[in-house]
């Protein structure tokens, strides 16, 4: 035991690189786990249809249920084994809800959720248990998903404690390791999460989900409450972490250029529904949906030249808010703030399908795609009234 | 090319806005944080500076004491601070009132607590303008259901009757935006405004600020930590770190050529939507220093990679001084800065 020493290097200096040794870095307690190990490419988690409606409630004096919130409308994906999923949208469009769900820390209204060919998404808890240990979740807030009255040393081995595993050696000297692998020192063992920075918390979440060395982990938001300058440290690590223990990763966010660097494939959300998918190239560079083109074109970048005007982008700007998910827009969901809205958009909702030029795999829903290209139109498409009423005083 | 700042000795005649070697520390139980330590900077009417740092950087306290919105009893500020010939930091609270909501305004980054729940929108915009300008109630709300109307606010003149959770975050942005605008301020005072929005809200209301900007001619200090955002709307730029501002110039120079590593290190470690895929990030190493017990010498010298260059122990001994006008405040000379600048750091950059 004494001599399986970890590289200490390797959990702190991400920027050197080191791929390989992951295997020695996590000797495992439960050699391969249960099953045999699937290779690369094959699917892990498969989602079908999966619906989440949350009740409304209203009325007086006797509260029915009014509506629905339609946070997840039968959406479709697939994650395949050691692979980085992204799932990009902006507030309110169900990503976070479809990480719950996956994680089944929410039951899904309807639709299945197969995990490694078995259906979650009903599944009891005793059913799930043994499948908890496979699917680990890291949580946006490093400040309350950390229990504040609890050591490091027993917020890490937790999640062994609770799924009775003791590996070889005892479970602390397998949180020590756990500490050096997300670059920890582990004479931290017994310190307070309120002893650490935002970004050392990340990490101590990040090896809370390693404890179990997971198949799938859903990364909800992982970097977006720290710093800039911690932020790189944390996805440098969970890349390091994805590449090394060949863990697939369900990475939600909201950071369209964090996302691309982190995932090999993408699926952009709103309103509930999955409106465009593909492979990370595709995506940021062929998009064809509407709404993938105003979403990029909104992210501000820094030009290099000096914030010159002349980018070479597009420039997308939509009007107002995203609508309501208790009465969605009847067909396309996006079609009260698209500029190629007509009325076939408002009878009938576009399947979510691969379009003619569009690479294998990329499925787009519109009725109406863009060209693929982000490049700068000849006009830009400036939809909000306040914002055309000011440039036309202008001009 | 106008320049950020005169000389940092200068009085700052004439800028419309400044502030000379502003020091602000609070008393806490654990001790002194100095949370800002000798800042100056002069900000000239109708444009806007950008000021970048991280949480615990110095950047909202500054500007909370441009306001005079700290409270006395465990607050201590020394230096300057003259706003239109106006010296703020002795001026009796009566004065501030006067200054707060009509020549200074300020838009928050969550606009759901910065509005009151129990009043109407309207009457929120209101009510400054009735104040400040002596405006009746009736003329008050003509101009909120107009300032409304021009931040793109759709039927303002139902919607001003409409309280603030019956808005959406958007729209309470844009509500913010036009109580700080309803007198017309001179300078106003933008903290993280569209950190809590989506981004494609978030475009639609930088858009909205640079055209606003253009029709009244305020002058905006803009803070944020995204470095993104600044070089959409900022004029000039000021990157602060642990209280002081190590860099700044105009947008064009920082960001084409940068001068201090801190800056290097805040533009290597952000992705990209057009960066190089296979590299990994370059993170700033360590995480930002108290500042109840701030390091010696140059502030970023424990995190900083080129120590080395500069050679003995100068980092640590003594701290590097902002030159006036554009530049860094660092020990590595002009010729190293370049050298670094261009074979190390704006390689990984692409």
């Amino acid at each position: 035991m004494e001599e399986e020493a970890v590289d200490v290097s390797k959990g702190v200096d991400v920027s050197k690189g080191e791929a390989a040794k992951g295997e020695a870095t996590l000797p495992g307690p439960r050699e391969a786990g249960a099953g045999a190990a699937e290779s690369p490419g094959e699917p892990l988690l498969v989602v079908e249809k999966l619906v989440k409606h949350f009740p409304v409630k209203g009325g007086f004096p006797i509260r029915r249920t009014v509506g629905a919130v339609q946070a997840v409308d039968g959406i479709d994906l697939t994650v395949h084994v050691g692979e980085s999923f992204g799932l990009v949208g902006e507030s309110g469009c169900g990503k976070s809800t479809t990480g719950r769900l996956i994680t089944r820390l929410l039951e899904p209204t309807s639709g299945s959720i197969s995990y490694r060919g078995r259906d979650i998404a009903h599944a009891s808890r005793k059913q799930l248990a043994p499948i908890r240990s496979e699917i680990q979740m890291i949580f946006q807030d490093p400040y309350s998903s950390l229990n504040p009255r609890q050591t490091v040393g027993k917020i890490i081995s937790g999640p062994m404690e609770i799924n009775g595993i003791d590996p070889t050696g005892g479970r602390e000297k397998r949180v020590r390791e756990l500490l050096e692998i997300v670059g920890l020192n582990p004479e931290h063992y017994n310190r307070f999460p309120h002893e650490f920075s935002g970004g050392q918390r990340q990490r101590i979440g990040v090896a809370r989900a390693l404890a179990l060395e997971p198949k799938l982990i859903v990364a909800d938001e992982p970097v977006s409450a720290l710093d800039v300058s911690i932020q790189a440290q944390v996805v440098n690590l969970l890349q390091q972490v994805q590449k090394d223990l060949g863990i697939a990763f369900l990475f939600i966010a909201h950071d369209l250029a964090i996302v691309r660097h982190f995932s090999q494939r993408v699926a952009v959300m709103y309103l509930g529904k999955i409106i465009e998918v593909g492979d990370r190239d595709s995506i940021y560079k062929r998009p064809r949906h509407p709404y993938t083109h105003a979403l990029l074109s909104a992210v501000p970048e820094v030009t290099l030249d000096g914030g010159a005007e002349e980018t070479g982008r597009e420039r997308i700007r939509l009007a107002g808010d995203v609508p309501s998910p208790i009465s969605p827009p009847s067909g396309c969901r996006f079609r009260t703030r698209c500029w190629k809205s007509q009325d076939k958009c408002a009878t009938e909702e576009p399947p979510l399908v691969r379009l003619s030029g569009n690479r294998p795999h990329h499925l787009t829903a519109c009725h109406f795609p863009e060209a693929p290209t982000t490049e700068a139109r000849e006009e830009d498409i400036v939809l909000d009234p306040a914002l055309t009423a000011l440039e036309e005083g202008e001009g | 090319m106008t320049t950020v700042t005169k000389e940092p000795d200068d009085s700052g005649e004439g800028a419309f806005l400044s502030v000379r070697d502003l020091h602000v520390s609070f008393t806490t139980e654990d001790g002194v944080v100095r949370a800002v330590s000798g800042l100056s900077f002069d900000l000239e009417r109708g444009r806007t500076l950008g000021i970048v740092g991280e949480s615990g950087s110095g950047k909202s306290v500054t500007n909370l004491t441009i306001l005079g919105l700290h409270n006395p009893m465990f607050t201590t500020i020394d230096g300057e601070i003259v706003l239109d010939g106006q010296e703020l930091i002795t001026a009796r609270e009566s004065e501030l009132e006067k200054l707060r909501g009509n020549k200074v305004a300020m838009i928050f980054q969550d606009p759901l607590t910065a509005l009151s729940p129990y009043y109407t929108v309207g009457r929120q915009i209101a009510e400054p303008f009735m104040k400040h300008t002596g405006a009746s109630k009736k003329a008050a709300w003509q101009r909120a259901v107009e300032m409304l109307g021009k931040v793109g606010i759709p039927n303002p003149k139902e919607r001003a009757k409409e309280y603030p959770h019956q808005f959406s975050g958007g729209m309470r942005q844009r509500a913010m935006i036009a109580m700080a605008l309803v007198c017309d301020p001179d300078l106003l005072i933008a903290d993280e405004p569209t950190t809590a929005l989506d981004v494609t809200v978030q475009a639609q209301i930088l858009d909205l600020l640079k055209d606003l900007q253009q029709e009244f001619g305020s002058a905006i200090i803009f803070i944020t930590h995204d470095l993104g955002v600044i070089a959409d709307v900022a004029d000039d730029i000021m990157v602060m770190y642990a209280g002081g501002a190590v860099e700044r110039g105009t947008v064009h120079d920082v960001l084409r050529s940068p001068q201090h590593p801190y800056t290097w290190g805040l533009l290597n470690s952000m992705p990209r939507l057009d960066s190089d895929l296979g590299a990994a990030l370059t993170p700033i190493p360590g995480t930002p220093p108290s500042l109840l017990n701030p390091p010696s010498g140059c502030r970023f010298h424990p995190r900083c990679a080129f120590q080395g260059e500069v050679g003995g122990a100068r980092c640590v001994d003594e701290l590097p001084l902002l030159p006036p006008g554009r530049g860094g405040a660092c020990h590595l000379t002009a010729e190293q800065k370049q050298t670094i600048f261009v074979e190390q750091i704006k390689p990984r950059l692409r």
